[in-house]
């Protein structure tokens, strides 16, 4: 009976954890160790060792310039989404539950519809003849049609809206813990608007930040059907590349180096966002 | 101590604050309905009331976080209205202290004086000073959660107090605190008060609170002010009902006008005790009247008079150093009677067979309420 107790109180019981931690071991680990030894390997059967893969990689300019690529448009989807949402996330803070309802609907939509809904119907925007072009044709904004699919500026477009509710539900759920009392005092000390966002709401809100950033933007760079679908064969991101040499070129190995870029990409990514986030606290 | 070249708080100038017919409303619900107060420059007033009477939102209006639906705010003879909180230089104390979580308590209370584009060399010799008025020098570094909870108010004030504010709105400052720390925090809010020369109102809903550290309560009830008077004033001469009730304890007697005459009236109790009432309001013989009675101001008694109710004691208990009779008149109309407790006395046998008002007693009348 005394076993039983102190084995409560010593420490969670880890056993609980067996069955999802063995399914990441054999769905997960495994797979990626698989990956690894792949990436080293002569051909696809695993067998051989050899840089060749990893060598014609990184020697080729062109896939340097996808790896770029592929984390350029993860930094430029996060830098949108957050100058998108946090005007949203505030205008949510200080509305009424009724309007609250109505913008939480908003934001989930894209969650609600199936991405290649998604996808195609930004096609229908974005195209040439689109609705985008239509209205700046119509305001004058323009005179000739701008051209936005197979374009980065499109694709980020797009993607901002189907990331943005892993971007703004982290930071909205952590704004509304933010006593509001907070920044009635920073006005009342004489703190303007923008000070008060500044200098309070921005610093408080971080860690929904941080999290809402390593989703954008793990979910950006892996995008596999945005990217392809309007970003056409025009723009080659990382998953784009995978997806050939794995399944029309066959190079595995070649796929097993890319799939593993990425993977060190995106974690690499994730980090920088914690590491800013905690300097960000300290400094601000 | 403080360098000649900033403002001693001994030059400033306190400030009067006027409401004016404030009334305000979210959406259909009327919850501050035409108040109107002058608070006196380097008064205290206490807003004093049950919970949702309309205090926070009266406070929040002064402080300008909401625009009142009607009325005027001013302050020192400007109208205020159209200025932001951030131009009113009105300081305020939060229930929660709302101190900011992520910044030291030196940069918590640097912070106003940086909103203001005070110099660097400025804010520390401000920080400094602040810190010594509130007794917290050492603390500059901590993080507000390394502080309790009467060291984080202490930090609240001198933030608030950093930027010399014309006014200060103080919202249950003192609601989370114990009762021990509750009384020094109120000792020590009356002294910055007092040093500052500020003009405040403190909201709470601890008339104790209220009676002590307010030069005059406003008694608020459905977002109107019932009663506006020192606290000597409030608890001797209530002006309703609902103000004798809500301030301290009090008896109620439902009787009858018998006579009138130069501000005293006869009022026959339904015990059938005669008793002599003076007040200020009109009544004429006949008119239904409730006439209340502090606890104090009755004693126990075995000897009938005209104005003696007769009563048998139920119950006596010794609370600190009163002692409280509970009694019952022969109709069942229980009510309270408090004595000093002499040290060493018995509790319980005293053989009392009536209730008469003890000779300074001032009872006072109202009309029978309606209902
Ligand atoms: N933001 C709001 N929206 C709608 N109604 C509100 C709002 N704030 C307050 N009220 C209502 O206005 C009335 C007055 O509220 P207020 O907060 O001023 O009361 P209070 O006297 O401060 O009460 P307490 O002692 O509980 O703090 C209440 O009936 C309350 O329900
Ligand atoms: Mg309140």
């Amino acid at each position: 009976m005394s076993g039983a107790a102190t084995g409560e109180t010593a420490g969670v019981e880890w056993r609980l954890a067996a069955p999802l931690g063995l399914t990441y071991l054999a769905f997960f680990a495994a797979p990626l160790l698989i990956l690894l030894v792949m990436s080293f390997s002569v051909d696809d059967n695993l067998g051989g060792f050899s840089l060749a893969a990893w060598a014609k990689f990184w020697g080729d300019p062109f896939y340097r310039g996808v790896v770029w690529d592929t984390l350029r448009l993860g930094l430029v989807t996060v830098a949108m989404t957050t100058l998108f949402a946090y005007p949203i996330a505030l205008l949510f803070i200080a509305s009424g539950p009724g309007l609250q309802r109505l913008l939480l609907f908003i934001v989930l939509l894209p969650l609600l519809t199936s991405v290649v809904i998604r996808t195609f119907a930004w096609i229908a925007i974005l195209s040439r003849e689109g609705v985008l072009n239509q209205a700046l044709l119509a305001l004058g904004l323009t005179t000739a049609p701008l051209n936005l699919l197979q374009t980065e500026l499109g694709l980020v477009i797009a993607l901002m809206q189907i990331e943005m509710p892993l971007m703004l539900l982290p930071l909205i759920t952590v704004m509304r813990q933010v006593d509001p009392s907070l920044s009635d005092a920073s006005r009342a000390l004489g703190g303007s608007k923008w000070r008060t966002f500044r200098k309070v709401i921005l610093p408080l809100s971080l860690p929904g930040w941080i999290a809402g950033a390593t989703l954008v933007f793990a979910s950006a760079t892996t995008a596999f059907i945005s990217q392809t679908v309007i970003g056409g064969a025009r723009l080659v991101y990382l998953p784009t590349l995978i997806w050939q040499q794995a399944m029309v070129v066959y190079n595995w190995p070649f796929a097993a180096v890319a799939s593993v870029t990425l993977l060190v990409a995106v974690l690499a990514g994730v980090s920088l966002f914690a590491m800013l986030g905690r300097f960000a606290r300290t400094t601000a | 101590m403080p360098s000649p070249d900033l403002a001693l708080p001994s030059d400033l100038q306190s400030q009067p604050l006027t409401l004016d017919a404030i009334s305000h409303s979210y959406g259909e619900s009327l919850a501050v309905d035409q108040v109107t107060l002058e608070v006196r420059a380097g008064e205290l007033i206490a807003l004093l009331g049950p919970s949702g009477c309309g205090k926070s939102t009266l406070l929040r209006i002064v402080a300008g976080f909401i625009n009142q639906t009607s009325g005027r705010v001013v302050i020192a003879d400007r109208v205020v209205d159209t200025l932001p909180p951030n131009r009113r230089e009105v300081g305020i104390v939060f229930q929660s202290y709302a101190l900011f979580p992520h910044m030291t308590v030196a940069e918590n209370i640097a912070y106003g004086l940086e909103a203001r584009g005070e110099s660097k060399a400025t804010c520390r010799e401000r920080v400094k000073e602040m810190l010594a008025t509130v007794r917290m020098e050492g603390f500059a570094d901590r993080k507000p959660r390394q502080l309790s909870g009467g060291q984080q108010q202490r930090v609240a004030l001198a933030r608030a107090l950093a930027v010399r504010p014309r006014i200060l709105l103080l919202d249950e400052p003192f609601a989370a605190l114990d009762k021990n720390l509750r009384l020094d925090m109120q000792i020590e809010i009356k002294r910055l008060q007092r040093q500052f020369g500020l003009t405040a109102i403190l909201v709470t809903h601890d008339q104790d609170e209220a009676m002590s550290i307010a030069d005059r309560i406003a008694v608020m009830s459905k977002g109107r002010i019932e009663q506006l008077g020192s606290p000597v004033e409030i608890y001797d001469q209530p002006e309703t009902l609902f103000v004798n009730d809500f301030i301290g304890s009090s008896n109620r007697f439902a009787g009858v006008v018998e006579s009138a005459g130069e501000g005293t009236y006869g009022v026959r109790l339904a015990s059938g005790a005669l008793w002599q009432v003076a007040s200020r309001k009109p009544f004429a013989p006949g008119d239904r009247v409730v006439a209340t009675i502090r606890p104090e101001q009755l004693v126990l008694t075995d000897q009938a008079t005209a104005g003696t109710i007769p009563v048998t004691l139920k119950l006596s208990l010794p609370i600190g150093g009163e002692l409280i009779h509970d009694v019952e008149t022969g109709a069942g109309e229980a009510f309270k009677v408090a004595a000093s407790r002499r040290p060493g006395e018995p509790v319980s046998p005293m053989a009392a067979t009536h209730c008469a008002l003890a000779p300074h007693a001032r009872p006072v009348l109202f009309p029978q309420p309606a209902a």
